[in-house]
């Protein structure tokens, strides 16, 4: 029996890709995304890549599916008009938030919207504390009108919340058993969709469920309908924010488990290509049109993180947006990109994005309308880019038009010429990526410049040596089908899905039997959603957040996947303190009676896949001849150099060339500096090689 | 390499500089063991150069802290002296005249070496759950009796803690583990700024920070310079009256803008109190600056050459009180420096400042025990809440937000986890807001009841109770705030106060002025307050 033929598809922002693995060959394709009808794009590049293929819709046998509607939906807020039932005295708790401004010095900032207004949040007696323990009973009456209320008002969906309820969610399914029997609407509770401590996270992440969750399912629906109809007879998956697939009937259910699937889609992408290539310790550099995305993978696998926030509302402050509460790869994203905007503060300083010019009008060089300059603009007076050549020459470029942009809104305000100017440009997007690369490294522990980078997406390659130069690496792969890397990222994810639950315990009064039960309790959970779509072996990691009691940051420890005894209380200890000096230096000794705590569980179950086949990195290499020449910008030189210009499809595996380089392709240039090599490898992958560096 | 060049490459490691403090601040964040830090971000960071001149600030972290750890970094190179100073040293105080303002800021400094040579210093200062004494309250009748006071010293001197210094500190406070786990903690966040520095002194080459530092202050003198230059000349000044301890307390200030500078001069505000509600002139500059700022130049960088066009000045009163008055709240009248330095501002630029808001953080500190007989747990436990901001010109207030403070509050199931409480309520107060064209943001309603089994003492740091926030240019005033028990027991807003078993504290925080003629408020603004609720007609 030959290998499954898998698609998986894409919903970008501006573009729908579609990558389909049939036979032993990837084909791909790009079409515009379609707002109004969003599956109509993908059935669109599903023809294109058939009919590459010569294969019919009945032949695949599974099409994975990433969309960005959901968090869409909560950016522009077209979500159903929702009911928010909370406890009593906490009405406001979306509204509050933090109580802190993010711009310490505008007076003038605006707080986000609660997702949820005033007149839509009801408010019921009954509290459960903090351990658990009923305070008041829950008000049956009161909730059995509130049910009635909403009923006639004409809701599209219902969110519980309650507090503490991840440590006992009774209340939440009383009160949902007691609104369904009148509300044929979709209610979401707390206590399944994030039961982790902190209310405004938990209570943010379940109304953002419900609010979502009529559209997706119906959108959702349509989706299969349309396959089915159109010949399709294999299972739909998607693809969530912590980068596992989940059956359609549970992303139907949880669709804020959707949010952020593209970006994890290509961290996937880049740890396949790291296991691919043997590389044990890797950061992910994904940047398209608008924002860069970077990820650590180590040992092949992304890490996830617990809570993230969506649709950020001032210049993607942190705080300014919505918390959501689920596994979520981890990652960091800043809003610059291809598109992102250029421009000159009040000190004279250039500044970039988070503002981007987008597909329309797009940059100045795209000669749509748009004046202002983006990185684009910047990369092309550089020379990085060649303006005949631009996405397949789709778009032909006008590089008088960037000079002018650049001029304008930058070069003529500080004195600089076109290139100086620009140079500066990239010099502070670059700085300002190689930052929160750093930042997000040291948040998690490591040291960015042991890793080797991995760079894809359509403005990375062009921006990937001057970040390693930055960051003291040494290594980058620019991997094949770095375009489309997202949907390729969703024909390797694992069927997987992680459970979460917050329940404090004290080392000292660690109890195995407590912990048995958690556990197996969330591998229930997470397995029961693993095989709806695998009958394959399941492996699980489990992790415990822990810290000394009193912080209120915690860190992962990995735990074995067995019973657990008294005994392994000991071992819990050591192992925290050993990450504890990882993250921090050093962990804190002699404290009498300082206790140590775990917070939060996790299970994480996914199916067990085979190893991609391995391929040998190729770092040696012979120099390759090259006519073509021009002059490029080179960063660390502060000049213009004699640049070779070389077609990829020109180098054979093996061939090595020395930088300054630039490697041109049909969707994008691959620069490379003058402190760094380039060899071709046997995939058609490109690796760059600090000059000197140990091979 | 053109001059050209060199200025961008100046920006970005400037830019680095400034990753560099915010790496610093987040591993003060995660080590934490007071909710304060942790939850609130009631701290700051920055970075310094040799002669103690401020290069950058990480952006978390709240004016009260920054500004005052600016200067504080002067008196650590005065005492400690450069020949005294080694590679992997630590310093640290909690002195309010030299520190932020009261004993429970610990703040740390520490000297950053490039091989043998001293290329600058890392501060970094955090809000500790208790110093001994009182306890965090208005009661002392002096410093002495506000807690533990540890002059100008050194932590660790090559790396090895004073173990002297920690034994003093482990037995004269309430929560040993906590605070010196903070200590660890504010050490650790300088450390890892200072290998982040040289770090990327050894990438970029650099043997020194004075270009650097030349490049950031001219760059930023320059700004601020050119901002001063467009701001109206003259002397305008304001009065507010505050609730006091236990009698109304005046502060009055005059902003003079000439030339090239701005005075804020504090003479006339009222003497030196009895109680601790006294502010050392380091927290009223760091206010008083940052209200300045705010109008005249937000977008510009926060550092030595940004704070130092504005002076203040004022005789010995209760903005500058000397040694050894009671300072233990000076943030209570501190937070109130912005609204009575806005006042006289808003003078010079009419139509441009906001109205009065709830000011000071209603902040609580309970101890919690269990009732005589009973079995339970002992706790500390410290909660920052905030009233309404003052409405802006064209915008309605913030409503619970704090402002001047950059804190946020702790999350009510992670304080219900610090300690035997109950949280019953937290949620806006309708129709606390002043009204006007642009209303007042809504305070809030707090009850707290002891778990079962359990009573609290509380100390109270609360203001305009008796003098409400008023409006700006026609606005009305904000709601007063209100102290009292849930069987209507009426309680002080300052000093500590007891809360027995089976009772709730119930607190109303005030709201923020409103902004312009209430008439001239459109109707859908008012339709929109009645739909929320936000406006009820009833009585706050």
């Amino acid at each position: 029996m030959s290998a499954p033929i898998r698609l998986g598809a894409d919903i970008g922002g501006t573009f729908t890709d579609i990558a389909l693995e049939a036979h032993g060959k990837l084909f791909s394709t790009k079409v515009l995304t379609n707002y109004a009808a969003p599956e109509q794009a993908i059935l669109d590049g599903i023809d294109v890549v058939l009919a590459e293929a010569g294969i019919s819709l009945a032949d695949l046998d599974i099409v994975i599916h990433g969309t960005t509607l959901a968090t869409n939906a909560l950016i522009e807020r077209r979500g159903a008009r929702t009911a928010f039932v909370t406890t009593e005295g906490f009405r406001d708790v979306i509204e509050m938030r933090t109580e802190n401004r993010f711009a310490q010095y505008d007076l003038n900032m605006v707080l986000p919207k609660p997702l949820i207004p005033r007149e839509d949040r009801f408010a019921v007696a009954g509290r459960i504390g903090a351990q658990g323990q009923e305070l008041l009973p829950l008000d049956e009456v009161a909730l059995a009108a509130l049910a009635d209320q909403i009923a006639s008002a004409g809701f599209g969906a219902v969110a519980i919340g309650f507090i503490h309820s991840y440590m006992n969610p009774a209340h939440e399914h009383r009160a949902r058993e007691i609104i369904a029997a009148k509300v044929a609407v979709p209610i979401s509770i707390s206590s399944e969709v994030s039961p982790q401590m902190r209310e405004f996270e938990r209570f943010n992440t379940v109304c953002a469920n419900a609010y979502v969750r009529p559209q997706m399912a119906d959108y959702l629906t349509r989706l299969q309908a349309r396959l089915q109809a159109l010949g399709a007879r294999c299972p739909v998956f998607m693809i969530h924010s912590g980068g596992g697939l989940i059956s359609v009937e549970t992303a139907a259910e949880f669709p804020v488990r959707l949010v952020e699937s593209g970006p994890a889609g290509g961290a996937i992408f880049a740890a396949d290509v790291a296991q691919k290539f043997g590389l044990q310790k890797v950061v992910s550099y994904d940047m398209g049109g608008t924002t860069a995305k970077i990820c650590l993978i180590e040992d092949y696998a992304p890490k996830t993180a617990r809570t993230f926030e969506v649709a950020r509302t001032y210049r993607f402050a942190k705080g300014s947006g919505m918390p959501i509460s689920i596994p979520v790869i981890e990652m960091i994203e800043i809003g610059a990109g291809g598109g992102s905007l250029a421009w000159v503060d009040a000190m004279g300083r250039i500044q970039t994005g988070p503002e981007s010019a987008g597909s329309e009008p797009g940059p100045a060089c795209y000669q749509r309308g748009g004046m202002r300059p983006a990185i684009t603009d910047a990369d092309l007076v550089l020379g990085k880019l060649d303006a005949d050549n631009f996405a397949g020459g789709a778009i032909r470029l006008s590089s008088d038009a960037a000079r002018a942009a650049v001029l304008r809104d930058v070069g003529d305000k500080l004195g600089l010429g076109a290139e100086a100017a620009a140079f500066g440009i990239c010099e502070v997007v670059d700085e300002n990526m190689a930052n929160a690369a750093r930042v997000h490294a040291v948040e998690n522990g490591k040291n960015i410049s042991d890793n080797m980078m991995i760079a894809f997406g359509g403005a990375a390659p062009l921006h990937a040596a001057r970040l390693c130069e930055k960051l003291g690496i040494d290594r980058c792969l620019i991997p094949v089908g770095a375009g489309v890397g997202s949907a390729i990222g969703f024909l390797k994810a694992p069927f997987g899905y992680e459970a979460l639950a917050s329940h404090i315990l004290r080392l000292t009064s660690f109890d195995a039997d407590t912990v048995n039960a958690l556990v197996a309790g969330l591998k229930t959970t997470a397995e029961r959603f693993v095989r709806a779509g695998t009958r394959a072996a399941i492996q699980s990691e489990i992790t415990a957040f822990m810290r000394y009691v009193g912080q209120g940051w915690e860190i992962p420890v990995t735990l074995p996947d067995r019973a657990y005894t008294a005994a392994d209380a000991e071992m819990l200890r050591s192992k925290f303190s050993e990450n504890y000096a990882r993250f921090f230096g050093r962990a804190i000794e002699g404290l009498d009676g300082l206790e140590i705590e775990i917070v939060t569980w996790s299970v994480k179950a996914q199916d067990l896949r085979a190893a991609p086949d391995q391929i040998a990195l190729i770092s040696g290499g012979t120099r390759a001849a090259h006519k073509l020449s021009r002059a490029v910008f080179d960063p660390s030189r502060g000049e213009l150099m004699a640049t070779a210009i070389i077609n990829r499809s020109d180098l054979t595996p093996g061939a090595r060339v020395s930088g300054p380089a630039v490697i041109v392709e049909r969707e994008t240039s691959t620069v490379v500096t003058a402190p760094f090599d380039v060899v071709m490898q046997s995939d058609g992958s490109l690796l760059m090689i600090r000059k000197g560096a140990a091979e | 390499m053109t001059d050209q060049t060199r200025d961008i490459r100046m920006q970005v490691m400037w830019n680095r500089l400034i990753s560099v403090v915010e790496e610093q601040a987040m591993t003060l964040l995660r080590t934490a063991f007071s909710t304060s830090v942790r939850e609130a971000g009631d701290l700051s960071a920055g970075v310094f150069d040799p002669a103690g001149r401020m290069l950058a600030q990480a952006v978390t972290g709240t004016p009260g802290h920054v500004n005052t750890m600016a200067e504080a970094v002067l008196h650590f190179i005065a005492e400690i002296g450069r020949d005294n100073m080694h590679a992997s040293d630590t310093y640290v105080t909690n002195d309010p005249w030299k520190g932020t303002g009261h004993l429970h800021d610990i703040t740390m400094v520490s000297p950053s070496f490039l091989g043998d040579d001293l290329v600058g210093f890392f501060a970094c200062t955090a809000h500790v759950v208790d110093v001994g004494g009182r306890g965090f309250g208005a009661d002392g009748k002096s410093v002495y009796e506000e807690g533990i006071q540890i002059p100008i010293m050194k932590f660790a001197e090559r790396g090895q803690v004073n173990a002297t210094l920690v034994q003093m500190i482990r037995s004269n406070v309430r929560e040993p583990n906590q605070v010196v786990g903070d200590f660890y903690s504010l050490a650790a966040c300088n450390d890892v700024g200072h290998r982040r520095l040289i770090a990327m002194m050894q990438e970029i080459g650099l043997t020194s920070l004075d270009d650097l530092g030349d490049f950031i202050f001219s760059r930023t003198h320059a700004a601020t310079l050119d901002r001063l230059r467009g701001l109206p000349q003259g002397t305008w000044s304001n009065q507010i009256l505050t609730d006091g301890y236990d009698e109304t307390v005046k502060l009055v200030a005059e902003v003079s803008i000439t030339g090239d500078r701005i005075n804020v001069d504090f003479a006339g505000s009222a003497p030196v109190s009895r109680y601790g509600i006294n502010v050392p002139i380091i927290y009223t500059k760091a206010y008083a600056c940052y209200a300045l700022k705010c109008v005249v130049a937000p977008d510009i960088p926060n550092n030595w050459a940004s704070l130092g066009l504005f002076t203040i000045s004022s005789p010995e009163n209760i903005l500058n009180a000397p040694r050894p008055a009671p300072v233990s709240v000076r943030h209570v009248i501190g937070h109130l420096v912005p609204d009575l330095v806005l006042g006289a501002l808003a003078q010079a630029l009419p139509g441009q400042v906001l109205a009065e808001g709830a000011a000071a953080l209603w902040n609580i500190h309970m101890s919690v025990r269990p009732v005589a007989g009973a079995i339970g747990r002992r706790a500390e436990i410290l909660m920052f809440n905030s009233g309404g901001m003052g409405a802006r010109p064209g915008l309605d207030g913030l409503s619970a937000t704090a402002f001047p403070s950059g804190v946020m509050t702790m999350p009510i199931e992670a304080t219900e986890h610090t300690g035997p409480i109950v949280v019953w309520r937290k949620e806006l107060r309708p129709d606390s807001g002043g009204d006007g064209q642009y209303r007042g943001g809504l305070g809030q309603i707090i009850e707290i009841e002891p778990a079962p089994g359990h009573e609290f003492d509380f100390s109270a740091m609360f203001d305009r109770v008796n003098h409400p926030a008023l409006g700006r240019d026609g606005g009305g005033q904000g709601a007063a705030g209100r102290v009292a028990l849930d069987d209507g027991t009426v309680l002080k807003p300052k000093g500590w106060q007891h809360v027995p078993a089976g009772r709730r504290l119930v607190l109303h925080l005030p709201g923020g002025g409103g902004y312009g003629d209430p008439g001239a408020r459109g109707p859908e603004a008012r339709a929109e307050d009645a739909l929320k609720g936000y406006v009820t007609g009833n009585k706050p």
